[in-house]
């Protein structure tokens, strides 16, 4: 299915937290594809786009994180001037609203994609499949 | 279910007769055997003839925490040394620690209220009774394990702490009835789930008496749904006994107070003066039948309502509502004064929040800060900032105008406010204010 998960991490905003949340995944042999972070002043929310979600998901939970998988689209875009409009145009001519958003670089200068998260995963797909862009598939 | 129906359902108008008498033997012999309350009662100007009816208890003098620290360790024996079997010390909270003795009498009277306590709630001699509470220079233990002994129950006396260890009692040994800390309650929850994969609510549990620290009514659902159990307040404090003095029914509205032997009034904190029924104030006990240390007017610092109508229960005697605070735990913030447990009920009314908090109190320029850190949980977490962010600014609300002062609420990572295994820590000072 072209589906991509999303790990958010609740964290406190004190110096040292994004090293330890790193760590265990650099510990893990979990590689980061992408990842956001959205702050509102004592706390933040970390989201990261890794190539095992399940593994990163279980690994936090085990180490007393709170801690969220959600399922994200990806869709290509091209590594130029307009690729990013392109595509949150096309998006929008759907009527998707975007909630959280990264960027995921597949083959640097050639390739990217802009992974986000919708209100209604599996309704957002239908309409955005078959119409020509590529949607990203690691799931 | 009743232990002593005849007397737990007893005349108001006999109940009375039987406080009257008690009193003024209690009166009377701590005039002639305890210096101190001789030396009180001369300084008031009172003798024990002149305790006539009930209200005259109005006119002697109360006796205080500091009174007991004055006469530590046993200025207010009122029998020889050699005549008292077990000796008990408070936590030692707020100062030097206070001193209980008790004579084979005193033991017995305190299976006998326990005993009481336990049956109202259901308990059998078929119960599995795990005592949490601690057992060393605590009565909480004790004073549990006499009573569950008492209606024949078989104890199991795990005293306070080694959570694994509690949980695998619970498991193996069949466990019915737990006694412990309201908090303590809620961290073996916590605890058997995440690190033992256990659910408390499939176990055989199905009564818990919890006390020794405030806690509300959100709590009570809290750990009823956790444990799958009926989870009941009880109430004693060492200087009267330990737990016994009161204690739920199972009409969940109050603690029926065992007034045939703890004497109890409602005053004003601040001028001393009795209040009537039915108005919040400081809760007063006097031990009627106590032989070892008998307490008059002892002022418990705690703050409730008692009230005397008949309970659905069927008992007659007089309910305390659960403690809401404590005259001396008062936090005086900006001039207004606040309890934590206002902050504690308004973070569980915002639904879902789990009760994990701390208060955090600074004085940055001149002017009080509150600082509410409230756990992040699971259940409420949403990967969006500004659903949190929500949820923070509807707990600064409520608690705003649940205690009128303005507070700033911090939302910090699961396990980070400290555990407690005995009472629970909630407010840090850090205003020095000396």
């Amino acid at each position: 299915m072209y589906k991509v998960e999303i790990i958010s991490i609740f964290v406190e905003n004190k110096p040292g937290k994004l090293e330890k949340i790193t760590k265990l995944l650099a510990e893990a042999y979990i590689n980061i594809l992408g990842f956001s972070i959205t702050d509102a002043r004592d706390f933040g929310i970390i989201k990261f786009l890794v190539d095992k979600p399940k593994e990163a998901y279980e690994l936090f939970k085990k180490n007393g994180f709170v801690v969220a998988l959600n399922p994200a689209l990806g869709i290509e875009m091209k590594d130029k001037p307009g690729g990013l409009y392109e595509v949150v145009k096309f998006i929008s001519s759907k009527g998707i609203n975007i909630e959280n958003a990264l960027v995921y670089v597949a083959e640097s200068r050639e390739k990217a994609y802009f992974i986000f998260e919708v209100e209604n995963f599996e309704e957002s797909l239908e309409k955005l499949k078959d119409n020509g862009f590529e949607l990203l598939k690691l799931v | 279910m009743f232990w002593d129906q005849q007397l737990e359902c007893i005349e108001p108008e006999r109940l009375r007769e039987v406080q009257l008498q008690r009193l003024k033997e209690v009166v009377k012999r701590v005039y002639e055997k305890v210096p101190f309350y001789r030396k009180k009662f001369d300084e008031a100007g009172i003798k024990p003839e002149d305790i006539r009816s009930l209200e005259d208890i109005k006119h002697l003098p109360f006796t205080s925490k500091t009174d007991m620290r004055e006469a530590y360790p046993f200025g207010l024996f009122a029998v020889p040394l050699s005549e008292i079997v077990e000796i008990h010390t408070s936590s030692g909270t707020t100062g030097k620690p206070v001193v209980a003795g008790y004579t084979v009498k005193d033991i017995a009277l305190w299976a006998e209220v326990m005993a009481r306590c336990l049956v109202m709630v259901g308990a059998t001699k078929d119960d599995i009774v795990q005592i949490a509470y601690g057992y060393g220079m605590f009565t909480g233990g004790l004073g549990f394990h006499y009573g569950a002994q008492k209606i024949g129950a078989t104890v199991v006396p795990a005293s306070a702490g080694n959570t694994k260890r509690q949980i695998e009692l619970m498991k193996d040994f069949g466990t019915t009835f737990l006694a412990c800390t309201p908090s303590y309650a809620l961290y073996l929850t916590e605890y058997a789930k995440e690190e033992m994969g256990i659910d408390l609510s499939t176990l055989k549990l199905r009564i818990g008496s919890f006390g020794a620290e405030m806690w509300t009514e959100e709590m009570r659902k809290e750990i009823e749904r956790r444990m799958g159990i009926k989870a009941y307040n009880v109430y004693g404090l060492t200087e009267i006994i330990g737990p016994g003095v009161a204690h739920e029914c199972p009409a969940q509205q109050g603690l029926h107070v065992w007034e045939d032997h703890f004497y109890p009034e409602i005053i004003d904190p601040e001028t001393g003066e009795p209040l009537p029924e039915g108005q919040e104030g400081e809760l007063v006990l006097t031990s009627l039948t106590r032989e070892g240390m008998p307490m008059i007017r002892f002022r418990t610092r705690d703050i409730t309502t008692l009230h005397r109508e008949k309970c659905a229960c069927g008992r007659t005697l007089a309910k305390i509502e659960r403690i809401k605070g404590r005259s001396d735990d008062m936090i005086k913030v900006r001039g207004v004064m606040i309890f934590p447990y206002q902050i504690e009920q308004a973070i569980l009314e915002v639904q879902g929040v789990e009760p994990h908090y701390q208060i955090i109190l600074t004085r940055p320029h001149y002017l009080d800060e509150v600082e509410v850190q409230v756990e992040m949980s699971k259940e409420i977490f949403s990967d969006d900032v500004k659903t949190i962010e929500t949820l923070r600014k509807r707990l600064e609300k409520k608690i705003e105008q649940t205690v009128g002062v303005r507070v700033k609420v911090t939302l910090v990572e699961p396990k980070s406010i400290p555990r407690s295994e005995g009472k629970a820590k909630r407010i840090i000072d850090k205003r020095n204010l000396k």
